[in-house]
Protein backbone atom coordinates (compact mmCIF):
# COMPACT_ATOMS: atom_id res chain seq x y z
CA UNK A 1 0.00 0.00 0.00
CA UNK A 2 1.66 2.78 -1.23
CA UNK A 3 1.04 6.21 -0.50
CA UNK A 4 2.28 9.33 -2.27
CA UNK A 5 2.85 12.12 -1.13
CA UNK A 6 3.89 15.72 -2.22
CA UNK A 7 4.56 19.49 -1.37
CA UNK A 8 2.08 21.66 -3.34
CA UNK A 9 3.34 23.15 -6.38
CA UNK A 10 2.37 26.65 -8.04
CA UNK A 11 -0.33 26.16 -10.72
CA UNK A 12 1.42 27.15 -14.06
CA UNK A 13 -1.05 29.69 -15.88
CA UNK A 14 -2.07 28.08 -19.00
CA UNK A 15 0.61 28.55 -22.09
CA UNK A 16 -0.66 30.79 -24.24
CA UNK A 17 -2.86 29.15 -26.65
CA UNK A 18 -0.44 27.31 -29.78
CA UNK A 19 -1.28 29.98 -32.64
CA UNK A 20 -5.14 31.05 -32.17
CA UNK A 21 -6.07 33.68 -34.20
CA UNK A 22 -9.54 34.59 -32.83
CA UNK A 23 -8.81 35.88 -28.94
CA UNK A 24 -11.76 35.28 -26.98
CA UNK A 25 -12.87 38.22 -25.43
CA UNK A 26 -12.93 37.41 -21.54
CA UNK A 27 -14.56 40.30 -18.89
CA UNK A 28 -15.33 39.93 -15.37
CA UNK A 29 -18.75 42.00 -13.53
CA UNK A 30 -17.88 45.56 -14.05
CA UNK A 31 -15.42 45.58 -16.66
CA UNK A 32 -17.02 47.63 -19.53
CA UNK A 33 -17.10 46.16 -23.02
CA UNK A 34 -17.61 49.10 -25.26
CA UNK A 35 -18.48 52.90 -25.13
CA UNK A 36 -20.26 52.55 -28.64
CA UNK A 37 -23.93 53.18 -27.51
CA UNK A 38 -24.86 51.82 -31.02
CA UNK A 39 -25.18 48.35 -29.30
CA UNK A 40 -28.15 46.89 -28.01
CA UNK A 41 -27.76 45.06 -24.60
CA UNK A 42 -27.89 41.35 -24.57
CA UNK A 43 -28.05 38.97 -21.56
CA UNK A 44 -25.07 39.41 -18.96
CA UNK A 45 -25.08 43.25 -19.50
CA UNK A 46 -26.23 46.61 -17.90
CA UNK A 47 -26.16 50.37 -19.18
CA UNK A 48 -24.11 52.71 -16.51
CA UNK A 49 -22.39 55.89 -17.51
CA UNK A 50 -23.22 55.62 -21.30
CA UNK A 51 -21.08 52.65 -21.47
CA UNK A 52 -22.17 49.16 -21.92
CA UNK A 53 -20.71 47.00 -18.63
CA UNK A 54 -20.25 43.10 -18.11
CA UNK A 55 -22.06 42.18 -15.08
CA UNK A 56 -21.38 38.55 -14.93
CA UNK A 57 -17.62 36.35 -15.66
CA UNK A 58 -17.53 35.19 -19.10
CA UNK A 59 -16.63 35.66 -22.98
CA UNK A 60 -18.27 38.66 -24.77
CA UNK A 61 -20.30 37.57 -27.88
CA UNK A 62 -21.09 39.93 -30.70
CA UNK A 63 -24.43 39.21 -33.42
CA UNK A 64 -24.21 42.06 -35.65
CA UNK A 65 -25.84 44.58 -33.02
CA UNK A 66 -26.49 42.59 -29.96
CA UNK A 67 -23.53 42.07 -27.09
CA UNK A 68 -24.44 39.63 -24.78
CA UNK A 69 -21.63 38.34 -22.50
CA UNK A 70 -21.84 34.76 -21.76
CA UNK A 71 -21.11 33.14 -18.27
CA UNK A 72 -18.44 30.41 -18.02
CA UNK A 73 -19.66 29.16 -14.77
CA UNK A 74 -23.14 28.88 -14.71
CA UNK A 75 -25.89 26.08 -13.84
CA UNK A 76 -27.27 24.26 -17.25
CA UNK A 77 -29.86 26.61 -18.83
CA UNK A 78 -32.17 24.46 -20.61
CA UNK A 79 -33.31 24.78 -24.79
CA UNK A 80 -35.60 23.12 -26.54
CA UNK A 81 -33.71 20.18 -28.31
CA UNK A 82 -31.09 19.58 -25.52
CA UNK A 83 -29.71 16.13 -24.65
CA UNK A 84 -29.49 15.66 -20.90
CA UNK A 85 -28.91 13.31 -18.39
CA UNK A 86 -30.28 13.26 -15.40
CA UNK A 87 -31.01 12.44 -11.56
CA UNK A 88 -34.80 11.36 -10.72
CA UNK A 89 -34.95 13.15 -7.28
CA UNK A 90 -38.54 12.62 -6.48
CA UNK A 91 -41.60 10.62 -7.57
CA UNK A 92 -44.72 12.84 -7.54
CA UNK A 93 -48.63 12.09 -8.57
CA UNK A 94 -47.81 12.51 -12.75
CA UNK A 95 -44.39 13.56 -12.91
CA UNK A 96 -40.85 12.86 -11.90
CA UNK A 97 -38.61 15.45 -10.75
CA UNK A 98 -35.15 15.36 -12.31
CA UNK A 99 -32.32 16.68 -11.17
CA UNK A 100 -29.89 18.66 -13.96
CA UNK A 101 -28.06 21.33 -12.66
CA UNK A 102 -30.32 23.88 -13.33
CA UNK A 103 -31.78 26.27 -11.18
CA UNK A 104 -35.11 24.74 -10.96
CA UNK A 105 -35.36 20.64 -11.28
CA UNK A 106 -36.90 19.45 -14.25
CA UNK A 107 -39.99 17.65 -15.13
CA UNK A 108 -40.57 14.63 -16.75
CA UNK A 109 -44.33 14.35 -16.98
CA UNK A 110 -45.81 10.42 -17.46
CA UNK A 111 -46.88 11.47 -20.86
CA UNK A 112 -44.03 12.10 -21.86
CA UNK A 113 -42.31 8.87 -21.16
CA UNK A 114 -42.49 5.67 -23.27
CA UNK A 115 -44.24 2.85 -21.69
CA UNK A 116 -42.78 -0.45 -22.31
CA UNK A 117 -44.61 -2.21 -24.73
CA UNK A 118 -44.39 0.89 -26.89
CA UNK A 119 -48.28 1.43 -27.14
CA UNK A 120 -49.57 4.82 -27.13
CA UNK A 121 -52.45 5.43 -25.16
CA UNK A 122 -53.88 7.38 -22.40
CA UNK A 123 -52.32 7.16 -19.18
CA UNK A 124 -54.65 5.48 -16.52
CA UNK A 125 -54.02 5.51 -12.83
CA UNK A 126 -52.55 2.09 -12.80
CA UNK A 127 -49.72 3.69 -14.42
CA UNK A 128 -49.84 6.41 -11.93
CA UNK A 129 -49.25 3.64 -9.23
CA UNK A 130 -46.90 1.63 -11.73
CA UNK A 131 -44.73 5.08 -11.43
CA UNK A 132 -42.16 3.95 -9.32
CA UNK A 133 -41.60 0.69 -11.46
CA UNK A 134 -40.49 2.64 -14.28
CA UNK A 135 -38.66 5.14 -12.45
CA UNK A 136 -37.31 5.22 -8.67
CA UNK A 137 -34.80 8.39 -6.90
CA UNK A 138 -31.52 7.99 -7.27
CA UNK A 139 -32.50 6.51 -11.12
CA UNK A 140 -30.09 8.09 -14.36
CA UNK A 141 -31.91 9.28 -17.71
CA UNK A 142 -31.32 10.43 -20.76
CA UNK A 143 -33.79 12.49 -22.01
CA UNK A 144 -34.55 15.71 -24.45
CA UNK A 145 -35.64 19.51 -23.45
CA UNK A 146 -39.10 19.48 -25.01
CA UNK A 147 -40.46 22.97 -23.33
CA UNK A 148 -39.03 25.41 -20.83
CA UNK A 149 -41.49 27.26 -18.60
CA UNK A 150 -41.55 30.92 -18.29
CA UNK A 151 -40.00 30.49 -14.59
CA UNK A 152 -37.30 28.92 -16.30
CA UNK A 153 -37.63 25.17 -15.33
CA UNK A 154 -37.02 22.43 -18.07
CA UNK A 155 -39.51 19.99 -19.17
CA UNK A 156 -38.09 16.34 -20.51
CA UNK A 157 -39.36 13.81 -22.52
CA UNK A 158 -38.22 10.32 -23.58
CA UNK A 159 -40.14 9.41 -26.52
CA UNK A 160 -37.88 8.63 -28.18
CA UNK A 161 -36.23 4.70 -28.24
CA UNK A 162 -32.55 6.17 -27.69
CA UNK A 163 -33.70 7.79 -24.50
CA UNK A 164 -34.54 6.39 -21.01
CA UNK A 165 -33.12 5.06 -18.26
CA UNK A 166 -29.39 4.31 -18.19
CA UNK A 167 -27.68 1.37 -17.03
CA UNK A 168 -24.31 0.35 -15.76
CA UNK A 169 -22.01 2.99 -15.73
CA UNK A 170 -19.97 6.31 -14.65
CA UNK A 171 -21.30 9.82 -14.44
CA UNK A 172 -19.06 12.70 -14.99
CA UNK A 173 -20.27 16.07 -13.45
CA UNK A 174 -18.98 19.12 -15.57
CA UNK A 175 -19.63 22.36 -16.07
CA UNK A 176 -22.43 23.14 -19.01
CA UNK A 177 -20.68 25.61 -20.31
CA UNK A 178 -17.56 23.29 -21.71
CA UNK A 179 -19.89 20.62 -23.16
CA UNK A 180 -19.72 21.43 -27.01
CA UNK A 181 -23.09 21.94 -28.88
CA UNK A 182 -23.06 18.86 -31.75
CA UNK A 183 -25.93 17.89 -34.06
CA UNK A 184 -25.30 14.28 -31.89
CA UNK A 185 -24.54 13.98 -28.11
CA UNK A 186 -24.40 10.08 -28.22
CA UNK A 187 -21.26 8.79 -29.09
CA UNK A 188 -19.74 5.03 -29.44
CA UNK A 189 -16.04 5.45 -29.26
CA UNK A 190 -13.99 2.77 -31.40
CA UNK A 191 -12.08 1.69 -27.75
CA UNK A 192 -14.92 0.03 -26.55
CA UNK A 193 -17.14 2.14 -24.47
CA UNK A 194 -20.18 4.79 -25.21
CA UNK A 195 -20.15 8.15 -24.13
CA UNK A 196 -23.43 10.28 -23.71
CA UNK A 197 -22.87 14.21 -23.61
CA UNK A 198 -25.31 15.79 -21.98
CA UNK A 199 -25.75 19.21 -22.84
CA UNK A 200 -26.23 20.11 -18.72
CA UNK A 201 -22.88 19.06 -18.09
CA UNK A 202 -23.59 15.27 -16.78
CA UNK A 203 -21.55 13.53 -19.04
CA UNK A 204 -22.30 9.68 -19.11
CA UNK A 205 -19.91 6.59 -19.93
CA UNK A 206 -21.21 2.72 -20.59
CA UNK A 207 -19.85 0.07 -22.13
CA UNK A 208 -20.96 0.17 -25.91
CA UNK A 209 -23.65 -2.42 -25.88
CA UNK A 210 -22.45 -5.02 -28.40
CA UNK A 211 -19.26 -5.18 -26.14
CA UNK A 212 -21.92 -6.72 -23.45
CA UNK A 213 -22.37 -9.95 -25.20
CA UNK A 214 -18.75 -10.94 -24.61
CA UNK A 215 -18.91 -10.52 -20.69
CA UNK A 216 -15.80 -13.25 -20.01
CA UNK A 217 -13.27 -11.28 -20.97
CA UNK A 218 -14.34 -8.16 -21.79
CA UNK A 219 -15.82 -6.85 -18.74
CA UNK A 220 -12.25 -5.88 -16.94
CA UNK A 221 -11.11 -4.37 -20.54
CA UNK A 222 -14.32 -2.46 -20.07
CA UNK A 223 -13.90 -1.56 -16.77
CA UNK A 224 -10.87 -0.23 -17.49
CA UNK A 225 -11.23 1.87 -20.83
CA UNK A 226 -14.40 3.32 -19.16
CA UNK A 227 -11.83 4.47 -15.83
CA UNK A 228 -9.20 5.82 -18.39
CA UNK A 229 -12.09 7.76 -20.19
CA UNK A 230 -13.29 9.31 -16.74
CA UNK A 231 -10.07 10.10 -16.17
CA UNK A 232 -9.51 11.75 -19.27
CA UNK A 233 -12.46 13.33 -19.36
CA UNK A 234 -11.81 15.35 -15.86
CA UNK A 235 -8.44 16.21 -16.84
CA UNK A 236 -9.56 18.18 -20.09
CA UNK A 237 -12.13 19.63 -17.60
CA UNK A 238 -9.29 20.77 -15.29
CA UNK A 239 -7.98 22.04 -18.27
CA UNK A 240 -10.62 23.93 -19.52
CA UNK A 241 -11.11 22.53 -22.67
CA UNK A 242 -14.12 21.81 -24.53
CA UNK A 243 -15.56 18.34 -24.36
CA UNK A 244 -16.80 16.52 -27.30
CA UNK A 245 -16.07 13.22 -28.90
CA UNK A 246 -12.92 13.95 -31.17
CA UNK A 247 -11.30 16.13 -28.57
CA UNK A 248 -12.31 12.72 -25.55
CA UNK A 249 -10.78 10.59 -28.31
CA UNK A 250 -7.78 12.17 -28.81
CA UNK A 251 -7.15 12.93 -25.22
CA UNK A 252 -7.48 8.78 -24.61
CA UNK A 253 -5.07 7.69 -27.22
CA UNK A 254 -2.63 10.67 -25.62
CA UNK A 255 -3.16 8.90 -22.07
CA UNK A 256 -2.77 5.35 -23.40
CA UNK A 257 1.00 5.28 -22.39
CA UNK A 258 0.35 5.95 -18.70
CA UNK A 259 -1.60 3.76 -16.08
CA UNK A 260 -4.81 4.75 -15.36
CA UNK A 261 -4.47 5.89 -12.34
CA UNK A 262 -1.48 8.38 -12.71
CA UNK A 263 -3.84 10.29 -15.15
CA UNK A 264 -5.17 12.52 -12.70
CA UNK A 265 -1.20 13.31 -11.59
CA UNK A 266 -0.84 16.83 -12.32
CA UNK A 267 2.03 16.83 -14.16
CA UNK A 268 0.52 14.19 -16.46
CA UNK A 269 -2.15 15.62 -17.09
CA UNK A 270 -0.80 18.82 -18.47
CA UNK A 271 1.60 16.58 -21.06
CA UNK A 272 -1.64 15.16 -22.00
CA UNK A 273 -3.81 17.68 -22.39
CA UNK A 274 -1.05 19.36 -24.19
CA UNK A 275 -0.69 16.77 -26.14
CA UNK A 276 -4.34 16.60 -26.98
CA UNK A 277 -4.58 20.59 -28.08
CA UNK A 278 -1.95 19.81 -30.58
CA UNK A 279 -3.43 17.32 -32.16
CA UNK A 280 -6.70 19.41 -32.36
CA UNK A 281 -4.88 22.31 -33.71
CA UNK A 282 -3.02 19.73 -36.39
CA UNK A 283 -6.37 18.81 -36.95
CA UNK A 284 -8.20 22.20 -37.55
CA UNK A 285 -5.06 23.80 -39.68
CA UNK B 1 -20.78 12.29 5.75
CA UNK B 2 -22.52 13.87 2.53
CA UNK B 3 -24.18 10.87 0.67
CA UNK B 4 -25.61 10.98 -3.23
CA UNK B 5 -28.25 8.86 -4.07
CA UNK B 6 -27.25 6.26 -6.41
CA UNK B 7 -28.61 4.04 -9.19
CA UNK B 8 -29.11 0.72 -8.30
CA UNK B 9 -27.49 -0.40 -11.96
CA UNK B 10 -24.52 1.93 -10.72
CA UNK B 11 -24.12 0.57 -7.19
CA UNK B 12 -23.64 -2.81 -9.60
CA UNK B 13 -20.89 -1.09 -11.54
CA UNK B 14 -19.12 -0.35 -8.81
CA UNK B 15 -19.30 -3.35 -6.89
CA UNK B 16 -18.45 -5.41 -9.64
CA UNK B 17 -15.40 -2.92 -10.30
CA UNK B 18 -13.88 -3.26 -6.82
CA UNK B 19 -14.12 -7.19 -6.68
CA UNK B 20 -11.91 -6.70 -9.82
CA UNK B 21 -9.57 -4.94 -7.78
CA UNK B 22 -10.30 -1.80 -10.03
CA UNK B 23 -12.01 1.85 -8.56
CA UNK B 24 -14.14 4.18 -10.88
CA UNK B 25 -10.69 6.20 -11.24
CA UNK B 26 -7.99 3.73 -11.94
CA UNK B 27 -7.09 3.57 -8.73
CA UNK B 28 -6.84 -0.59 -6.99
CA UNK B 29 -8.29 -0.91 -3.86
CA UNK B 30 -5.61 -0.12 -1.55
CA UNK B 31 -4.56 3.12 -3.76
CA UNK B 32 -4.67 6.17 -2.25
CA UNK B 33 -5.33 9.48 -3.88
CA UNK B 34 -2.37 11.63 -4.62
CA UNK B 35 -1.93 14.10 -1.15
CA UNK B 36 -0.30 17.44 -1.03
CA UNK B 37 1.21 18.14 2.51
CA UNK B 38 2.37 21.75 3.64
CA UNK B 39 3.94 22.80 6.64
CA UNK B 40 4.07 26.45 8.47
CA UNK B 41 1.38 28.22 6.47
CA UNK B 42 -0.24 29.81 9.74
CA UNK B 43 2.05 32.49 11.09
CA UNK B 44 0.60 33.41 14.75
CA UNK B 45 0.95 29.27 15.82
CA UNK B 46 3.51 27.32 17.07
CA UNK B 47 3.03 25.28 14.03
CA UNK B 48 0.43 24.83 11.33
CA UNK B 49 -0.19 22.30 8.74
CA UNK B 50 -2.18 21.71 5.80
CA UNK B 51 -3.24 19.09 3.78
CA UNK B 52 -5.17 18.16 0.47
CA UNK B 53 -6.12 14.84 -0.44
CA UNK B 54 -8.13 15.03 -3.42
CA UNK B 55 -10.80 17.27 -2.60
CA UNK B 56 -10.17 17.22 0.96
CA UNK B 57 -8.66 19.99 2.72
CA UNK B 58 -7.64 20.12 5.94
CA UNK B 59 -5.91 22.87 7.77
CA UNK B 60 -4.45 22.36 11.45
CA UNK B 61 -2.86 24.83 13.46
CA UNK B 62 -1.46 24.36 17.20
CA UNK B 63 -0.49 26.69 20.02
CA UNK B 64 1.52 25.89 22.91
CA UNK B 65 0.08 27.81 26.32
CA UNK B 66 1.20 27.11 29.47
CA UNK B 67 -0.96 25.23 31.92
CA UNK B 68 -0.87 23.15 35.11
CA UNK B 69 -0.59 19.60 34.67
CA UNK B 70 -3.85 17.29 35.57
CA UNK B 71 -3.97 15.79 38.72
CA UNK B 72 -3.87 11.98 37.71
CA UNK B 73 -0.39 12.68 35.32
CA UNK B 74 1.59 14.85 37.24
CA UNK B 75 4.35 15.32 35.39
CA UNK B 76 3.00 15.28 31.97
CA UNK B 77 1.40 18.03 29.40
CA UNK B 78 -1.32 17.28 27.40
CA UNK B 79 -3.34 18.00 24.41
CA UNK B 80 -6.30 19.18 23.55
CA UNK B 81 -8.01 18.69 19.91
CA UNK B 82 -10.60 20.56 18.78
CA UNK B 83 -12.33 20.24 15.35
CA UNK B 84 -14.24 22.71 12.97
CA UNK B 85 -16.02 21.56 10.56
CA UNK B 86 -16.92 24.49 8.70
CA UNK B 87 -19.91 24.99 6.96
CA UNK B 88 -18.10 26.13 3.80
CA UNK B 89 -16.89 22.45 4.02
CA UNK B 90 -19.93 21.09 2.47
CA UNK B 91 -23.93 22.50 2.29
CA UNK B 92 -24.19 19.45 4.63
CA UNK B 93 -22.50 21.61 7.79
CA UNK B 94 -24.78 24.25 7.56
CA UNK B 95 -25.42 25.86 11.00
CA UNK B 96 -25.20 22.87 13.76
CA UNK B 97 -25.05 20.33 11.02
CA UNK B 98 -21.12 19.54 11.28
CA UNK B 99 -21.15 19.63 15.03
CA UNK B 100 -21.47 15.66 15.45
CA UNK B 101 -19.17 15.04 12.86
CA UNK B 102 -16.13 17.47 14.39
CA UNK B 103 -17.27 15.98 18.30
CA UNK B 104 -17.03 12.34 16.30
CA UNK B 105 -13.94 13.22 14.65
CA UNK B 106 -12.11 14.97 17.90
CA UNK B 107 -12.98 11.58 20.23
CA UNK B 108 -11.01 9.73 17.67
CA UNK B 109 -8.10 12.10 17.95
CA UNK B 110 -8.45 12.03 21.97
CA UNK B 111 -8.27 7.82 21.82
CA UNK B 112 -5.47 7.98 19.61
CA UNK B 113 -3.43 10.21 21.45
CA UNK B 114 -4.10 8.55 25.01
CA UNK B 115 -1.37 6.29 25.42
CA UNK B 116 2.30 6.99 26.42
CA UNK B 117 3.59 5.96 22.50
CA UNK B 118 2.31 8.28 20.44
CA UNK B 119 3.57 10.97 21.91
CA UNK B 120 5.97 11.52 24.59
CA UNK B 121 3.95 14.29 26.80
CA UNK B 122 6.82 14.21 29.44
CA UNK B 123 8.69 16.38 27.04
CA UNK B 124 5.86 19.10 27.57
CA UNK B 125 6.47 19.27 31.62
CA UNK B 126 7.58 21.96 32.45
CA UNK B 127 7.54 21.69 36.54
CA UNK B 128 5.84 18.45 37.58
CA UNK B 129 2.52 19.59 39.47
CA UNK B 130 2.79 23.31 38.51
CA UNK B 131 3.19 23.92 34.89
CA UNK B 132 3.30 22.09 31.86
CA UNK B 133 2.92 22.85 28.01
CA UNK B 134 -0.83 22.83 26.64
CA UNK B 135 -0.59 21.85 23.05
CA UNK B 136 -4.40 22.74 21.57
CA UNK B 137 -4.67 21.39 18.61
CA UNK B 138 -7.41 23.15 16.00
CA UNK B 139 -8.62 21.52 13.27
CA UNK B 140 -10.43 23.40 10.56
CA UNK B 141 -12.11 21.24 7.48
CA UNK B 142 -11.84 24.03 4.71
CA UNK B 143 -13.46 21.47 1.98
CA UNK B 144 -14.67 17.68 2.39
CA UNK B 145 -13.38 15.23 -0.26
CA UNK B 146 -14.25 12.33 1.39
CA UNK B 147 -11.57 10.17 3.61
CA UNK B 148 -11.42 13.12 6.59
CA UNK B 149 -10.03 10.90 8.73
CA UNK B 150 -6.97 9.53 7.19
CA UNK B 151 -6.49 13.13 6.01
CA UNK B 152 -6.69 14.91 9.74
CA UNK B 153 -4.06 12.52 10.89
CA UNK B 154 -1.66 13.03 8.16
CA UNK B 155 -2.31 16.80 9.23
CA UNK B 156 -2.23 16.76 13.02
CA UNK B 157 1.01 14.50 12.16
CA UNK B 158 2.27 17.33 10.07
CA UNK B 159 1.39 20.27 12.45
CA UNK B 160 3.11 18.59 15.70
CA UNK B 161 6.12 17.82 13.58
CA UNK B 162 6.30 21.97 13.28
CA UNK B 163 5.43 22.78 16.50
CA UNK B 164 7.97 24.46 17.89
CA UNK B 165 7.90 25.39 21.65
CA UNK B 166 9.90 28.08 23.39
CA UNK B 167 12.34 26.42 25.66
CA UNK B 168 11.65 27.76 29.34
CA UNK B 169 13.45 27.44 32.41
CA UNK B 170 12.23 27.58 35.63
CA UNK B 171 14.69 29.94 38.16
CA UNK B 172 14.13 29.50 41.96
CA UNK B 173 14.25 32.57 44.21
CA UNK B 174 15.62 32.33 47.97
CA UNK B 175 12.05 32.72 49.06
CA UNK B 176 11.12 29.46 47.24
CA UNK B 177 8.54 31.65 44.36
CA UNK B 178 9.59 30.43 40.75
CA UNK B 179 9.61 32.33 38.15
CA UNK B 180 9.86 31.26 34.70
CA UNK B 181 12.27 32.92 32.21
CA UNK B 182 11.62 32.33 28.30
CA UNK B 183 14.81 32.37 26.06
CA UNK B 184 15.66 35.59 24.65
CA UNK B 185 16.82 34.00 21.42
CA UNK B 186 13.01 33.42 19.38
CA UNK B 187 14.45 30.37 17.49
CA UNK B 188 15.54 28.57 20.53
CA UNK B 189 12.43 26.11 21.18
CA UNK B 190 11.93 22.46 21.47
CA UNK B 191 10.46 19.98 18.89
CA UNK B 192 8.33 16.85 19.09
CA UNK B 193 8.61 13.63 18.08
CA UNK B 194 6.41 12.89 16.39
CA UNK B 195 7.99 9.25 14.84
CA UNK B 196 5.25 7.24 16.88
CA UNK B 197 2.13 9.23 16.06
CA UNK B 198 -0.42 6.98 14.53
CA UNK B 199 -2.20 7.25 11.36
CA UNK B 200 -5.67 6.86 10.54
CA UNK B 201 -6.17 4.34 7.80
CA UNK B 202 -9.76 4.10 6.61
CA UNK B 203 -11.07 0.83 5.34
CA UNK B 204 -14.32 0.14 3.87
CA UNK B 205 -16.15 -3.38 3.15
CA UNK B 206 -17.77 -3.23 0.02
CA UNK B 207 -19.33 -6.50 -1.57
CA UNK B 208 -17.14 -9.04 -0.20
CA UNK B 209 -14.12 -6.95 -0.83
CA UNK B 210 -11.94 -4.93 2.19
CA UNK B 211 -10.00 -2.03 0.85
CA UNK B 212 -9.27 1.32 0.97
CA UNK B 213 -12.50 2.23 -0.94
CA UNK B 214 -13.09 5.26 0.29
CA UNK B 215 -10.35 7.05 -1.82
CA UNK B 216 -11.38 8.41 -5.00
CA UNK B 217 -11.04 11.27 -6.79
CA UNK B 218 -13.90 12.90 -7.13
CA UNK B 219 -16.56 13.69 -4.52
CA UNK B 220 -19.41 12.06 -5.32
CA UNK B 221 -17.58 8.97 -5.97
CA UNK B 222 -16.52 8.72 -2.70
CA UNK B 223 -19.47 9.47 -1.64
CA UNK B 224 -21.04 6.88 -3.51
CA UNK B 225 -18.17 4.34 -2.57
CA UNK B 226 -18.88 5.44 0.92
CA UNK B 227 -23.12 4.97 0.67
CA UNK B 228 -22.17 1.28 -0.30
CA UNK B 229 -20.40 0.06 2.75
CA UNK B 230 -22.25 -1.02 5.40
CA UNK B 231 -19.47 -0.95 8.19
CA UNK B 232 -16.72 1.70 8.71
CA UNK B 233 -13.77 0.29 10.55
CA UNK B 234 -11.42 2.11 11.04
CA UNK B 235 -7.82 1.31 12.87
CA UNK B 236 -5.03 3.44 14.53
CA UNK B 237 -1.44 1.91 13.31
CA UNK B 238 1.67 3.21 14.80
CA UNK B 239 4.45 4.74 12.60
Amino acid sequence: MAMEMRLPVARKPLSERLGRDTKKHLVVPGDTITTDTGFMRGHGTYMGEEKLIASVAGSVERVNKLICVKALKTRYIGEVGDIVVGRITEVQQKRWKVETNSRLDSVLLLSSMNLPGGELRRRSAEDELAMRGFLQEGDLISAEVQAVFSDGAVSLHTRSLKYGKLGQGVLVQVSPSLVKRQKTHFHDLPCGASVILGNNGFIWIYPTPEHKEEEAGGFIANLEVISRLRNCIISLVTQRMMLYDTSILYCYEASLPHQIKDILKPEIMEEIVMETRQRLLEQEG
Amino acid sequence: MASVTLSEAEKVYIVHGVQEDLRVDGRGCEDYRCVEVETDVVSNTSGSARVKLGHTDILVGVKAEMGTPKLEKPNEGYLEFFVDCSASATPEFEGRGGDDLGTEIANTLYRIFNNKSSVDLKTLCISPREHCWVLYVDVLLLECGGNLFDAISIAVKAALFNTRIPRVRVLEDEEGSKDIELSDDPYDCIRLSVENVPCIVTLCKTGKRVGKVLHASLQSVVHKEESLGPKRQKVGFLG
